[in-house]
């Protein structure tokens, strides 16, 4: 090889790899490293925050209110202006669990969170261009994760507690009598925090990539369904923001518990009006 | 017409001095497949240039015979793609003033190809793969007339042949550049996107997410969306073509309901191939 | 220094060989595979990355889509009206007969044409085209085009060598029996026998310093149709685009579509001054505007004002720009200013112009709401080249064919724009059918004489050897700078002799060649091969144009002015090379039919 004399071999450069190229990890000298960290942050302090309050049995309703972890509350511990059924199978358990995986299983086989936390978790690949760590890789071809084309699955439930958030969210303008106020259609600080969190997670179902498959993706022949392109044509107009809906629903269902949890625990007072 | 002067004698060469605007510290893997190395070279810029016309500086006046492999120059053909600062690049469409300024600018062969030659890959892979997609045959065309396609139909389709093959996609994704192993079986975004319009095309006679997922290992994707993230022609490669094939095999070898209508189809055919 | 082991080559045997895998040479391996016959296809980059992929506007077929009133006949008067009737008429009616049919023909194979209303392909309207006629995908119709080729290529009988330059073709007797060339890859040498052999080659821009063309419209074909003894034909005629982008070197080349100087762009010199007022030939006056307040509402109101200047026709633009730059009120590089910054508000421009905003924006760093575009008139494509049968495209020497841009006769002095494409596939077909018919009819395999072989690897090796020597690089520049400057737009009787002075000057230059390195993917290499093609095409241009004492389409005399219709309007310059000599005589037009004429006499009724 010629090298002139102007130009010099630099004696530390990645050793090739067996293509005959740089090796190394990456020759990415930007702060690739950020965003899975970031996530990975975010991720496990909803998960460590989730995980307590699922299992943190009080303070979780506050009428009108409800928080979104626990609906449909299906126990029989559940407070009868929203219980649903009186499931009894074991007394101790928080009625969070009973619902738990409808929503863990269409965020866990959502395509942009897939992508999250592979990126992220599994690092594969932890950034673009850069190498992951593993030996192997099989991808989504093989138990356990060819289950994730189960994702469509979760998405009818998620369309049904959906429907039962939105239902909540109606409930929450109907105020009890208290403290010799009459009750009834009124409106709160809390009845805003919980209609838009529903609104969110309605997003973040209506932008999903299978819904966007059933509504219209699968059809070859979008000019006979002109109802179902004009679906498909605003739900591919969401799916983008996908990724948005995703963290800020996320953010929306923790903070709705917060609020419903610091007004049920006397922390703080709701703020509302009675028509 | 007016009459017409004399013309001037010379005209200013294109590396006219006086349009220097500094110099850039290139890095550039020399290498001949085997063995290689980054090579350090200092070099004039000038404004408004982009990297392949930095390299090409370096080709004219440093490096008579480093390779790099390119055509149109203009974001079309898509054969400068290499890896710059550690980002797969069209060396074509990378402005020297978009990059970190003082900072070294590293320049790298694709690396999920073999190296023939400096910043030259063999990207031979790609094309065996885009050879075994099925050919795409359409519904017969009636003698004198022609076919109809509504716009509607055609537009997503439209979107993948946006593709330059700069194989950006095919180099960056995971599954193969970083496992060698993997290649046999799978066959990357560049060629999912011919297997969707297979299945997506309005006249098609033919179903692209079987062999997509059979022969094409659709199912290694774990869409980290890098392919997505890399195409300068910013096809949405994950997310109108690859999930929607995810979701139409999930149609297929995933739902119950296909399942049991797939057994009355088979049923039926093996009736009819009885009957006659 | 490469070693002695590169004299050895690996060999392969066809019926049919193509060199150029762009458009025609897809299309015409397509078609000759079919027959049955073998076929090797040789290209000089990737597959997929020919400059037909440049090719945006669309391809020109009187489908009648769009416009019921439209069919072959209105495309043929068309396109030798475009041509000014210096085409080969029988090339343009075949043109025009078949290009629905091989458009529909793309459809079948994948290709993906934007529709109408009712579910059919949409036609564009496009400039010397009466009706709109262009089939298009947006504005990337070639690399639609291209990549359809390409995919259906891939399921046929055609075993495709890449990288390969080509660097001379073999002969037994008068008979072209294969090619010999180089994998850039790997240095090593590869023969290919063939019973025919078609050009596909593409066009020649890089003998000019701006140009359109990528790096590798070096002439290849026109130069080896010439070295193997076959005829050129209108040489003299290059189209050229007024208003490419001079500047800065990354946009070089870069074409600006008419529409930013139809939505308000004007033309200025390095004084600021708005020039083309100064342009406005007799025959064009009563239909352009002679003031600026006039020009300028008629952007808004077509019906009761004249159109600015700036929208002349391509050629006077050039010339206009031509000779401002000539007076010495030129840009800094070499063409003039280009101004919609100052006409337009940003907004206005990015919504017009978006795909204009984007590219030189990304392309080269240039904001063309904020800042003039410094432009000049940019080599296209070139009419000329070797001269083909109308039917078979068969060239002038037996078993080999020429098809595409390095092709001549179909476009005549002038190229409309959309009749590229359709050209492509309409002799790509019916070249691979003549050459497959050929081959096939062949009585006997003809054999490459060995003997040959081992002097053109010799020769294409020798620039290696030498330790010091010209630098190829340095050659080809030279050759550009003279054939901008002394055969450009305008052309002088005094330059072109200038100009074949220095042409046979780089030419004695060029036996002296030096390069250094290895010969893997070296460049330097492909430009000393190249070097020799271009020379002799800039030399055949610059004779054709020296000798055709009239201005015609793509050729514009200073000298003399006027289209001569009693002689030069009946002869076509053929150019033949005789050793060293590059010779030229003239030879009759076909005659055209009589009721083919009565075509061009309805219209002046």
């Amino acid at each position: 090889m010629s090298v002139s004399e102007a130009a010099r071999p630099v004696p530390n450069g990645p050793a090739p790899t067996p293509r005959g190229g740089p090796g190394g990890k990456t020759l990415r000298k930007d702060r690739w490293w950020l965003q899975p960290l970031v996530t990975v942050v975010v991720l496990v302090l909803f998960i460590a925050y989730s995980t307590w309050s699922a299992f943190n049995k009080v303070n979780y309703f506050h009428d009108p209110y409800l928080s979104p972890f626990f609906s449909p509350c299906l126990a029989a511990s559940c407070p009868e202006q929203v219980r649903w059924a009186s499931l009894n199978l074991m007394p101790w358990i928080s009625p969070a669990i009973y619902i738990l995986v409808f929503p863990l299983g269409f965020r866990m086989t959502c395509y942009y969170y897939r992508k999250a936390y592979y990126r992220s978790f599994w690092q594969s690949p932890p950034g673009c261009a850069v190498a992951e760590p593993h030996k192997k890789y099989t991808g989504e071809t093989r138990l356990p994760l060819i289950l994730q084309n189960l994702h469509r699955y979760f998405l009818y439930f998620a369309v049904i507690v959906n429907l039962i958030l939105a239902y909540d969210a109606v409930l929450a303008f109907r105020f009890p009598a208290e403290n010799g106020h009459h009750g009834g259609f009124g409106f709160g600080v809390g009845t805003a925090v919980i209609t838009i969190n529903a609104i969110l997670l309605a997003m973040y179902t209506a932008s999903c990539h299978s819904c966007r498959h059933l509504i219209g993706g699968r059809l070859n022949h979008f000019s006979k369904h002109p109802v179902r392109y004009k679906l498909w044509g605003i739900v591919s107009k969401l799916n983008p923001h996908h990724p948005k809906f995703a963290w800020i629903s996320l953010f929306g269902v923790a903070l709705t518990d917060v609020y419903v949890r610091l007004v049920a625990s006397g922390t703080i007072t709701d703020y509302h009006w009675i028509f | 017409m007016t009459e017409l002067a004399d013309r001037p004698t010379a005209l200013p060469a294109a590396t006219d001095k006086s349009d220097v605007q500094g110099t850039a510290e290139m890095r550039v893997w020399r290498g001949d497949g085997t063995t290689g190395q980054f090579v350090d070279y200092t070099v004039d810029v000038n404004e408004g240039e982009v990297v392949l016309d930095v390299i090409h500086r370096l080709q004219a006046e440093q490096a008579g015979d480093l390779a790099v492999r390119w055509n149109c120059k203009a974001g079309k053909c898509g054969s400068c793609s290499m890896e710059i600062n550690g980002k797969p690049r069209l060396a074509c469409m990378t402005r020297m003033e978009t990059l970190p300024k003082g900072e070294q600018v590293t320049v790298a062969p694709m690396r999920a190809f073999p190296v023939i030659r400096d910043l030259v890959t063999d990207v031979s892979y790609n094309y065996e793969k885009m050879k075994s997609v099925p050919e795409l045959k359409l519904a017969e065309r009636k003698e004198g007339e022609v076919h109809r396609m509504a716009q509607e139909d055609i537009s997503r389709l439209q979107e993948f042949h946006k593709c330059i093959e700069c194989f950006m996609c095919q180099n960056v994704c995971h599954v193969i550049r970083d496992h060698d192993e993997n290649k046999p079986a799978f066959a990357g975004p560049r060629v999912f996107l011919k297997y969707a319009e297979l299945d997506m095309h309005p006249l098609s006679t033919q179903h692209g997410e079987k062999v997509a997922y059979d022969e094409g290992g659709l199912g290694y994707c774990n869409i980290t969306k890098c392919c997505s993230e890399v195409c300068p022609e910013d096809i949405h490669i994950t997310d109108n073509a690859i999930i929607p094939m995810k979701e139409r095999i999930a149609d297929r070898k995933f739902e119950p309901i296909v399942w049991l209508g797939d057994i009355r189809s088979a049923r039926k055919d093996a009736k009819q191939q009885k009957k006659r | 220094m490469p070693g002695t082991a590169l004299t050895e080559y690996e060999t392969h045997d066809y019926d049919v060989l193509v060199i150029g895998a762009g458009g025609a040479g897809m299309r015409a391996a397509i078609e000759a595979s079919k027959t049955g016959a073998t076929v090797g296809l040789a290209c000089k980059s990737l597959l997929g990355k020919a400059h037909t992929v440049m090719a945006e506007g669309g391809m020109a077929a009187a489908m009648g889509n769009v416009w019921d009133e439209d069919n072959w006949q209105v495309h043929f008067r068309d396109t030798m009206r475009g041509g000014k009737m210096l085409n080969n008429w029988r090339m343009a009616q075949l043109h025009a007969q078949e290009a629905p049919e091989r458009v529909y023909e793309l459809e079948d194979w994948g290709a993906l044409f934007d529709r109408t209303e009712d579910g059919r392909i949409l036609q564009r309207d496009f400039g010397g085209h009466k009706y709109a006629r262009l089939a298009h995908i947006g504005d990337r119709t070639g690399l639609e085009l291209i990549r359809t080729l390409q995919h259906h290529t891939m399921h046929r009988q055609v075993e495709v060598h890449m990288e390969v330059k080509i660097v001379r073709l073999l002969k037994e007797g008068k008979r072209v029996v294969g090619a010999i060339g180089y994998r850039r890859e790997q240095g090593t040498f590869i023969v290919l026998n063939a019973k025919a052999v078609i050009l596909a080659t593409g066009g020649a821009g890089k003998i000019y310093k701006f140009t359109s063309n990528s790096w590798e419209g070096t002439g290849d074909g026109h130069a080896l149709a010439l070295w193997a003894g076959a005829d050129l034909i209108d040489m003299e005629f290059f189209q050229l685009h007024p208003t490419g982008m001079i500047w800065p070197p990354s946009a070089r080349g870069l074409l600006v579509t008419e529409g930013v100087r139809g939505d308000g762009g004007v033309l200025r010199n390095s004084e600021g001054k708005r020039f083309m007022f100064d342009y406005i030939s007799e025959f064009f006056r009563a239909e352009t505007a002679d003031t600026e307040a006039e020009g300028d509402r008629w952007y808004d109101d077509h019906v009761n004002n004249r159109r600015p200047p700036e929208l002349l026709p391509r050629d006077e633009v050039a010339r206009a720009i031509n000779a401002e730059f000539k007076a010495g009120r030129g840009s800094p590089h070499g063409g003039v200013f280009l101004d919609i910054a100052s006409r337009r508000s940003a907004e206005d421009i990015k919504r017009r112009l978006p795909s204009m905003y984007h590219q030189f924006k990304h392309l080269a760093g240039v904001d063309i709401t904020s800042e003039a575009m410094e432009v000049g008139p940019t080599a296209h494509y070139i009419m000329g080249g070797i001269r083909v049968d109308a039917e078979t495209q068969a060239a002038t020497v037996p078993g080999l064919y020429a098809v595409g841009e390095c092709s001549g006769g179909m476009h005549g002095a002038n190229r409309l724009g959309g009749n590229s494409l359709s050209d492509l596939i309409v002799f790509g077909r019916r070249a691979g059918l003549a050459a497959a018919e050929y081959a096939l009819g062949l009585a006997e395999t003809p054999k490459t004489w060995g003997g040959q072989i081992a002097p053109i690897v010799a020769e294409t090796l020798a620039p290696f050897g030498r330790d010091t020597g010209e630098n190829p690089y340095t050659l080809h520049k030279e050759l550009q700078e003279v054939m901008q400057s002394l055969v450009g737009i305008i052309r002088v009787s005094s330059e072109m002799q200038e100009a074949l002075d220095k042409i046979a000057d780089l030419k004695e230059r060029a036996k002296n060649i030096s390069i250094e390195g290895h010969v893997q993917y070296n460049a330097g290499w492909g430009e000393a091969t190249d070097v020799a093609a271009l020379l002799d095409v800039a030399e055949c241009v610059t004779r054709a144009a020296y000798t055709r004492t009239e201005s015609r389409g793509g050729h514009t005399r200073d000298d003399f002015p006027a289209t001569d219709k009693t002689y030069w309007g009946t002869v076509n310059n053929s150019l033949h090379k005789v050793g060293d000599d590059i010779t030229i005589t003239q030879t009759p037009l076909p005659q055209m039919p009589a009721e083919l004429q009565a075509l061009f006499e309805e219209v002046k009724a």
